[in-house]
């Protein structure tokens, strides 16, 4: 019973997250699209549209709040601890999930406090700063491949040669991760502004250790992650998605090794998450939140918890081949003989299994958090500029030096 | 080890050490692995439950610990067989008492020159819960053996115990309320028939 508040809650969301986004773009849109009066459900400013409400409100924002309750009852289960399992809904205590509706409702009852000298414009829109670019970051996350229309009950063998598809992706951008990087170092302004914005001198002390924590790591992000373009040639996510094939063996986790821990590492960095909490230090350290309170608060919490799925999208997506499932190309299965299956339930699957490697590295990422100490100040800075970005430089050049060894041959 | 840094300070001599990190030690990944498999056993275990499981908590309002059985509680006076408090207001325990908490005020029983408490009273903040009292009695009146915690109370006065609490706290104990001690056997001049 025990292991199943691990995988089957999300596995039971994913999947009927994914039932309902095959068939809306499956079969729901195209059909209002075929009366005079609903060609507009097909343009793509109306499908972006309900990508993103499905994406953020149906995933990113259920599984952040989610995500409180599963690192208390996590570290409990590391810990010998039980962990949260009063809370109960009707009586019903699903081991302790009703804690996050608990948590969500003390946050909202809360005092809203605002320091007597604060600069009040700033104090409120620090935590904006803070969550708004993470949202905007998840644009580019694919969870599936193309949607057919109207073709979900045939064998598809391409999706790409299959007329009218909707990509199951907010915007394809051809700048794509670039796009990742420039708006993520935007989060940099709402922990910074906090701190400053506060009026105390320990606040603005962890807004200076976040701002620079956060510029000396994004550094090594973005060196890392050039080895993974060089190979797949695309700075796109779906491209490189399916550059990477349903065989593991393709998987950037297998070209890429070293860049995959080096970007893991400088990518939990800007989480600010526990080896690398010192901005915040939840636990003793006085961090740049420390005069919010209530929701305020509470939105800096979900911007971390969005930034720990954020985090486990990028990473699913670069290194672990995104929705692609082993051995499941577009027309079935192909792995121990030939199975074909319809088109709209490989993109079911394709969808949960993304999902499922979701919730796989934010269980990683907690397990991580919960194990590692803290580093100090120096240590961080050592790592960061002279450990993981000279291996992240290595990593380029040997990288660049394979690619071009192979072309050549 | 070299020293590399010396400085003087008055009469001390400050020796700061150079540590050198070995390869492994530098290298943070292998250690970082050893320690996620640790928790990763834990975890892996306590998931599985039943016989696995490492947890040792204790859900509190449900399961208690058992206290051990010398565990200094709430104080209770001891009855008679006949019902009667059993102290004789000789003022030992109030001298005991390090904490001055009790209050005795004693008055005849009108049975040749036996006395009894007219007021008892505790006061359960200022208790340090010490137990000298329970050790200053002679006669076995007053004990620390209910194995119950002070009640919580809204305003100090609550948190006063009086006689009529504390022979009811005897209750608390599963144990017989009645005083089970027996100093010399019942002395001719008690009436046991009279109640207080």
């Amino acid at each position: 019973m025990g292991i199943l508040y691990l995988f089957l809650v999300p596995a039971i969301a994913f999947s009927a997250l994914s039932a309902g986004l095959v068939f809306l773009f499956g079969i729901g849109l195209p059909w209002i699209a075929t009366h005079s009066w609903g060609t507009w459900a097909m343009s793509i400013w109306f499908t972006a549209l309900i990508k993103m409400a499905l994406l953020l409100l149906g995933i990113v924002l259920p599984i952040a709040s989610l995500l409180t309750w599963m690192e208390r009852k996590q570290s409990a289960k590391m810990q010998d601890r039980i962990g949260p399992n009063r809370a109960a809904i009707l009586g019903a205590t699903m081991w302790g999930i009703p804690h996050f509706i608990a948590d969500a409702v003390k946050m909202i009852m809360k005092e809203d406090f605002v320091p007597a000298k604060a600069n009040k414009f700033l104090f409120s829109i620090a935590p904006l700063l803070a969550v708004v670019p993470v949202l905007v970051t998840f644009a580019i996350i694919p969870f599936g491949s193309d949607a057919c229309t109207g073709q979900l009950f045939k064998v598809v063998t391409d999706t790409a040669a299959c007329g009218e598809t909707i990509p199951f992706q907010v915007a394809r951008l051809d700048v794509g991760l670039l796009f990742y990087f420039a708006i993520a170092s935007l989060a940099v302004y709402g922990t910074t502004l906090a701190g400053w914005a506060s009026y105390n001198k320990w606040s603005l002390l962890g807004g200076l250790r976040a701002s620079s924590q956060m510029m000396s790591y994004e550094v090594t992000m973005g060196l890392a992650i050039l080895g993974a373009f060089l190979v797949f040639g695309t700075l796109e996510p779906s491209a490189i998605v399916v550059a990477q094939g349903p065989n593991p063996i393709h998987w950037g986790i297998v070209s890429q090794p070293l860049g995959a821990i080096l970007f893991f590492t400088a990518a939990v960095a800007e989480t600010k998450r526990t080896p690398f909490d010192l901005p915040e230090g939840e636990s003793e350290v006085i961090g740049y939140f420390v005069e919010y309170s209530g929701m305020r608060f509470g939105v800096f919490f979900l911007a971390e918890f969005m930034e720990v799925i954020f985090l486990a999208a990028i990473m699913t997506t670069i290194f672990f081949g995104g929705w692609q499932v082993p051995g499941l190309y577009a027309d079935g299965f192909h792995i121990f003989g030939n199975y074909n299956m319809a088109h709209g339930l490989v993109l079911f699957l394709q969808t949960a299994f993304w999902g499922m490697k979701i919730m796989f590295f934010c269980w990683f990422q907690l397990m991580i958090r919960w194990t590692l100490p803290r580093f100090r100040p120096d240590q961080l800075m050592r790592l960061g500029w002279k450990q993981l970005l000279p291996a992240s430089l290595f990593n380029i050049v040997l990288t660049a030096a394979v690619v071009l060894w192979l072309e050549s041959k | 080890m070299e020293p590399v840094f010396k400085k003087r300070v008055s009469k001390a001599t400050i020796l700061k050490l150079q540590r050198k990190n070995s390869f492994e030690q530098s290298m943070m990944l292998p250690a970082v692995v050893k320690g996620l498999g640790v928790t990763l056993r834990h975890f892996f275990n306590n998931v599985a439950g039943g016989e696995r499981s490492e947890a040792v908590t204790v859900q509190y309002p449900e399961e208690k610990f058992p206290y051990p059985p010398r565990y200094r509680g709430l104080h209770r006076l001891m009855h008679r067989e006949d019902g009667a408090v059993r102290c004789v207001a000789c003022m030992c325990c109030p001298t005991a008492c390090p904490a001055h908490c009790i209050t005795i005020i004693p008055e005849e029983t009108g049975n040749g020159n036996e006395k009894r408490p007219a007021v008892f009273e505790i006061d359960e903040l200022r208790c340090i819960v010490c137990g000298l009292c329970v050790e200053a009695c002679p006669c076995d009146a007053i004990r620390m053996d209910t194995g119950a915690h002070a009640h919580p109370s809204e305003n100090r006065a609550n948190a006063i115990l009086n006689k009529i609490d504390l022979l009811k706290n005897a209750t608390l104990n599963d144990k017989d309320p009645h005083s089970t001690a027996i100093q010399g056997g019942v002395p001719a001049w008690r009436d046991t028939n009279k109640t207080p």
